[in-house]
């Protein structure tokens, strides 16, 4: 009944935007819908660690300590991005060239595209798992051409073929599993089933298993924007409204990599660590390559926090290879980190884009000085995502890290944290040019509304405290961790 | 026609008509053999269902056909606006050198996935590579045409190679997920299309490799 209400709560959202006399109304909805999805995640949580995961819907859906830790992400994002997506829907509705009809759509899809990624994360299935994701790419692809421009549609049209390619390969993996279930005896209806899975996972064919889990890897990576599958990404994320980007950079590519950490679990036990651990290490060190490369040059702002993405999502395939409990615990708590502290600063940089006009690193000049309050959200919300203390990020990489150690990827270790020392230089150098300077030329601006900057500054207290004191999620981290590592 | 020969005689229609696609350049005929293609994967679905006596699968085939065979071709074969480009007319491979590559395609499908097959063990088994050969010819077509249209076609090829793959090995997956799937695909390719339109009302009629607005 839980599970079922927590897909139907942001679809309620949905209608009350849909039938809203007044935008302000429609986005309030939104934000109350989502807020209550976060406390029945809250609520979920609760009951699933320590006790019986929770099932319904004729068992499609279900939910272990896992999948209500990726409820609360997801609820946690969305009620951040749509809260600043009320200004977005104030500022269509402003402006002339946009109908009514569009700004309602918008509004619509944002709460279609939760939907679904609460779909994906509360899946029995692993097939039903692959029909969600794969909903997300088709709901947000309008979501990503909203503006309209030249860039958007380009973006946008880029986005939906090559994921599209990508999760075909994702769903022939997922029939390769289904192959090798079927033939230790799994019923057809349910050998999808996870349960099912790992009860019957150490008798699968293990070379089956192997090409299924490169074809999940490569399917499923392209959304999660791993390299060399990430060139969409880059332009989605920069060409998105900056709420649809704060959703989908900070929860939509870490639900692609709960997927495969879910099929890593029982490929573990049908072909041991090496092979999984093998793939993973590649594509992780290959992103955060790609994702040091080009952050060097950089000149735009929003492209920025997208190849920071990759970044992110290299550590956290990196983490995922080691494996071992410790590090499970480490890559969920990246994947919480990340959400609020990129949610913050894609809704951030989408604050500055409007008072700016322009994305450029080099037409924006010491904010600091002329817009104090969302420079200084900016410039915090960078500190958080180069990993410094006391942010959740810095406790997250140094575990992650030490659990690399512990299983002998030493080696992994050192160069992921040259690589991350190489984007910590390049991102503070356009900080840098971004914040500081005199301001001389210009008068200080007006400053943003609280109702603004207040969701901004309490996302990164919420990354500082989670940081500083693990107690409240140190239970939930620890009980979700042991589902992907027994 | 035993069972055996009529299946094989469908999944080589699948392949047939891939290979078909990349002989030709006409919008119309493309989506027409597109067409054929879908009815060719439901026939597999329908006697694979009907061999197993599996009523399923037999639903899977008449979904297949209504959405593969008949929905999104004539979806794909609207012609609201008169400016649409109706021809390829210069792929990034031309039409003989695309037919070599088909066949290479071919030969590596089959030298690669023949344990895959064996490894499934019944007789559909051995087919098994014809659906990765759709797949790998699908992909083909998506890097080489310029097209919306045609890229739209890839796309559904390689989804029908991969169908193709799942009836053989699997006997389709269970009939909930293929409708999710299936529904999966219909709404991408109106995405698609929909997109398609905007591009051109933005661009005018270019070639997808004109788009490039957004580099590094």
């Amino acid at each position: 009944m839980l599970l079922v209400l927590l897909l139907v709560l942001p679809l309620l959202g949905g209608v009350v935007i849909g039938v809203a006399p007044r935008h302000r109304m429609a986005g309030w909805a939104a934000v109350v819908t989502n807020g209550a999805v976060l406390i029945l995640g809250v609520v979920l949580a609760v009951r699933v660690v320590g006790h019986a995961p929770a099932s319904g819907a004729w068992g499609i859906l279900r939910a272990d300590a896992l999948s209500a830790f990726m409820v609360i992400v997801i609820g946690v994002v969305s009620v951040l991005a749509t809260w600043l997506g009320i200004r977005t829907l104030a500022f269509d509705q402003r402006d002339a060239r946009v109908n009514r009809g569009r700004v309602m759509g918008y509004g619509v899809l944002v709460q279609a595209f939760i939907a679904t990624m609460l779909l994906a994360v509360l899946a029995a299935n692993l097939g039903v798992l692959w029909v969600a994701v794969e909903a997300t790419t088709i709901v947000t692809t309008f979501l990503v051409g909203h503006r309209r421009t030249k860039g958007a549609l380009e973006a946008s049209w880029k986005y939906l073929v090559i994921c599209s390619v990508g999760i075909a390969l994702a769903f022939l993996g997922t029939v390769l599993v289904y192959l090798a279930a079927l033939h230790v005896g799994g019923h057809s209806a349910h050998a999808l089933d996870w349960t099912s899975l790992m009860a019957n996972a150490h008798r699968m064919d293990p070379s089956v298993m192997r090409l299924a889990f490169a074809l999940l890897v490569l399917g499923y990576g392209t959304k999660v924007g791993l390299a060399p599958m990430h060139s969409w990404l880059p332009d989605a994320h920069s060409q998105a409204p900056a709420p649809v980007s704060a959703l989908m950079s900070g929860v939509l590519l870490t639900v692609a990599f709960y997927a495969i950490l879910r099929f890593k679990s029982v490929v573990d036990l049908a072909v041991g660590p090496a092979f999984p651990r093998t793939l993973l290490v590649i594509v992780g060190l290959l992103s955060l390559a790609v994702a040091a490369s080009l952050l060097i040059a950089q000149r735009d702002y929003k492209r920025m926090l997208a190849y920071s993405s990759i970044e992110h999502m290299g550590l956290i395939a990196l983490g995922a290879a080691a494996g071992i409990r410790l590090a499970i615990a480490a890559v969920l708590l990246q994947i919480l980190g990340h959400g609020l502290t990129k949610t913050v600063l894609f809704l951030t940089s989408g604050e500055i884009l409007a008072a700016e006009g322009t994305s450029q690193i080099d037409a924006v000049r010491s904010l600091l000085a002329r817009r104090p309050a969302l420079g200084g959200i900016f410039g915090f919300g960078l500190v958080a995502l180069l990993g410094l203390p006391p942010f959740s990020l810095f406790s997250s990489e140094l575990l992650m890290t030490r659990a690399e150690f512990q299983v002998g990827l030493g080696w992994v270790a050192v160069v992921a944290v040259g690589l991350m020392v190489v984007i910590f230089v390049a991102v503070v150098g356009h900080a840098r040019h971004m914040l500081l300077g005199p301001s001389s030329f210009e008068q200080v601006a007006s400053a943003p509304s609280r109702w603004v900057t207040a969701p901004l500054v309490g996302g990164l207290v919420v990354c500082a405290v989670i940081g500083v004191a693990a107690w409240p999620l140190d239970g939930l981290l620890q009980a979700a961790a042991r589902v992907v590592a027994p | 026609m035993t069972f055996d020969s009529a299946l094989t005689l469908a999944a080589g229609a699948v392949l047939v008509s891939a290979v078909v696609v990349l002989w030709l350049t006409s919008v119309h005929a493309v989506i027409r053999v597109v067409a054929v293609q879908g009815f060719a994967l439901g026939a597999v679905a329908l006697i694979l269902g009907l061999r197993h006596h599996d009523v399923g699968l037999v639903a899977t085939a008449l979904v297949v056909v209504l959405l593969k065979g008949i929905a999104i071709p004539v979806l794909l074969g609207r012609t609201d606006d008169e400016d649409r480009p109706t021809r390829e007319s210069r792929p990034l491979v031309n039409v003989p050198a695309s037919l070599v590559v088909a066949a290479a395609l071919i030969v590596l499908a089959f030298l690669t996935t023949r344990n895959l097959g064996r490894f499934v063990g019944t007789s559909t088994g051995a087919l098994v590579p014809v659906g990765v050969a759709t797949l790998l010819i699908g992909f083909f077509v998506l890097i080489t045409r310029r097209l919306p249209v045609f890229q739209i076609v890839g796309l559904l090829m390689v989804d029908n190679g991969i169908a193709l793959i799942a009836f053989l090995s699997t006997a389709g997956v269970p009939f909930l997920i293929e409708l999710g799937v299936s529904l999966d695909v219909l709404l991408g390719i109106v995405v698609l299309m929909v997109l398609t339109r905007r591009l051109r009302s933005e661009f005018g009629n270019v070639d997808l490799d004109e788009l490039r607005e957004l580099r590094d």
